[in-house]
């Protein structure tokens, strides 16, 4: 099982979450960050005085697939999320070790 | 008309003419000479006890009006809106860790000032026991004697208010002013030092300004200097402002300025709060008229300068940013608002909407200029009550309809206009001005000395980072984990 940890535009949530449960990856769990890459921020202007915001809004997605769904899944988030400009996101992808679902106390990948 | 005579025999032309004068002219004009001069004396005797009553008493007591005082007493309720209207305005601005903090300085007036207004500065404003021009007297504390028994009796000789709805009415002036000053000193200042600076304020500046405008002292129209102004573009404006301008040198910037900003925490609430001062403003303004039948003008100017204000401001930005913001348009208004407080009763419509555009683009100039050097009057309560409120109370001068200075209500300022026109009364201005500025400054800096020395003005770094909201009030506006 991986741990998929994609950080994405706040427009593109609704459209990489279509595109996971098209693959029948149901589940979840999506927070409103902050950050930067290569975007670096944004001038805003307030009665004329430039304010620089650094730290723009993003939504991070965190969901959990079985090792034979993550090419697929990587791909679908990717294309989903993809706006060609700077400031798309990144995906991250790490190993989970186990799963528990805590109302019937299945483990492993019945539990996802 | 007698018949020309023609001429005869032979006489010269002269002869004819002389003949056609002497016969024709006395004949009809001598009667009619007599008749115009008779009349005159008439009239003349006429008018003499007349002009004689209008030196004495130019203003003939009248019956309270209820439509008079109806509008005084709604234009009060307008107004007191106005203070939780600058809260949301000046909270709108701030970091979300401050807002609450920010609001109750303006909010907490409402409580601090209306209560002191009552008791005394009503009183200090408008009485006449100290028979000073700089400052009223201690007969009228607790407004005792305020529109007389029932509370209906008329302000004074002329005026059809009642001295009730009057003294309500200042009240919620005096209240607004102060809170005005707050947006120089946002999320810096100790609420302690807050309480007693606007208290001391308010009792030592805005009262005697009050008086010197308002109340028949030095500066207005029944005084030394004749200056005008309708709806306080002296008292609350400039006052506001200066002490804004004077409190920010003092108390010094925040120490997040002004390299680590942050944008307003909420521009819904600066569009809330700016759309509640225009509302209020109609009271603001409008009902400084204190007479119904006429206000409509007063509310007209009052509304068209705004409307022109906000469109200079919005435009300005749209050429030189290419984005019209909503900050700008929220501001733009405010600043017509201003800059027509002191002319609103004053001018026709032209002159309303020049004077809006005038404030906008100054206004925005000194928004400008503050950011540039660096100097941290952190919601522009100077750039924009402050230079809004000179350039309106100077083109009041300038720009003033004597039609619309009756010499009854405005003695010194009619006869100003009458003998030296609208630069003489522009001269006043600027005397009226400068008068203000000079005891304005002086009075917020010796308070803020005293306040700095007993209570600490400011609150201590390590509480500016927390958040005023939560170690001034135990508060946070927003509960993250509220859901």
């Amino acid at each position: 099982m991986k741990l998929i940890k994609a950080i994405v535009r706040p427009t593109k949530v609704d459209v990489v979450k279509a595109a996971l449960v098209n693959l029948n990856i149901v589940g979840m769990t999506i927070s409103d960050v902050r950050g930067f890459g290569r975007q670096k921020g944004q001038v805003e202007r307030y009665r004329g005085t430039e304010i620089k915001v650094e730290f723009l809004p993003k939504v991070k997605i965190e969901v959990v697939v079985n090792d034979d769904k993550l090419a697929a899944a990587l791909e679908a988030i990717q294309q989903a999320a993809r706006t060609g400009e700077i400031g798309d996101g990144k995906i991250f992808v790490m190993p989970v070790e186990d799963v528990v679902r805590i109302r019937t106390g299945e483990t492993g990948s019945t539990a996802l | 008309m007698a018949q020309v005579p023609l001429a005869g025999g032979g006489p010269t032309p002269l002869a004819v003419f002389d003949r056609f004068r002497t016969k024709v002219l006395a004949k009809v004009q001598e009667p009619e000479l007599k008749r115009y001069a008779v009349m005159l004396l008439a009239f003349g005797a006429g008018l003499l006890p007349l002009m004689a009553g209008s030196a004495k008493a130019a203003l003939q007591k009248v019956p309270t009006d209820g439509a008079d005082t109806l509008l005084m007493l709604m234009g009060s309720a307008l107004v007191l809106l106005m203070t939780p209207g600058l809260a949301f305005f000046y909270g709108g601005f701030t970091r979300a860790k401050n807002v609450l903090n920010t609001m109750m300085m303006s909010f907490f007036l409402m409580g601090l000032i209306g209560v002191v207004w009552v008791v005394i500065g009503y009183s200090l404003a408008f009485d006449t026991g100290f028979n000073s021009p700089f400052i009223g007297g201690l007969g009228q504390m607790w407004l005792n004697g305020v529109g007389g028994e029932l509370g209906d009796a008329p302000l004074a000789d002329g005026f059809a208010i009642s001295a009730s709805s009057f003294a309500l009415f200042q009240g919620m002036f005096a209240i607004i002013t102060p809170a005005l000053i707050s947006g120089a000193l946002v999320e810096r200042i100790n609420f302690k030092a807050w309480f007693w600076f606007a208290l001391l304020w308010s009792l030592f500046v805005y009262c005697p300004m009050d008086k010197m405008v308002w109340g028949g002292g030095y500066i207005g129209p029944f005084g030394e200097i004749g200056a005008i102004d309708f709806a306080g573009g002296t008292v609350v404006h400039i006052s506001a402002g200066v002490a804004a301008l004077v409190s920010t040198a003092i108390v010094g910037p925040r120490t997040t300025y002004p390299d680590n900003m942050r944008p307003p925490h909420n521009v819904p609430f600066i569009l809330l709060g700016a759309g509640l001062l225009w509302f209020g403003w109609f009271g603001f303004n409008g009902a400084s008229y204190f007479a119904a039948k006429g206000a409509g003008f007063s509310f007209l100017t009052t509304t068209l300068s705004a409307s022109a204000a906000m469109l200079t401001w919005s435009l300005i930005e749209w050429f030189r940013d290419g984005k019209p913001t909503a900050v700008g348009a929220a501001t733009g208004a405010v600043a017509g608002l201003v800059g027509i407080t002191p002319a609103a009763g004053f001018v026709y419509m032209p002159q309303a909407m020049l004077i809006g555009v005038a404030t906008a683009v100054g206004c925005y100039v000194a928004v400008q200029v503050k950011a540039a050097i660096r100097f941290d009057d952190s919601l522009d309560a100077y750039a924009v009550h402050g230079v809004g409120g000179t350039i309106g109370a100077l083109l009041t001068g300038a720009l003033a309809a004597p039609a619309l200075v009756p010499a009854d209500y405005f003695p010194k300022s009619a006869e100003i206009l009458a003998n030296s026109g609208n630069g003489g009364l522009f001269i006043a201005h600027v005397k009226a001005v400068l008068i203000s500025y000079g005891f304005v400054g002086i009075g917020t800096a010796l308070i803020l000395w005293i306040v700095g020395a007993t209570c600490g003005l400011r609150v201590s770094e390590e509480q500016e980072n927390r958040g005023l909201d939560f170690v001034a009030h135990g508060e946070e506006a927003y509960d993250p984990m509220n859901s």
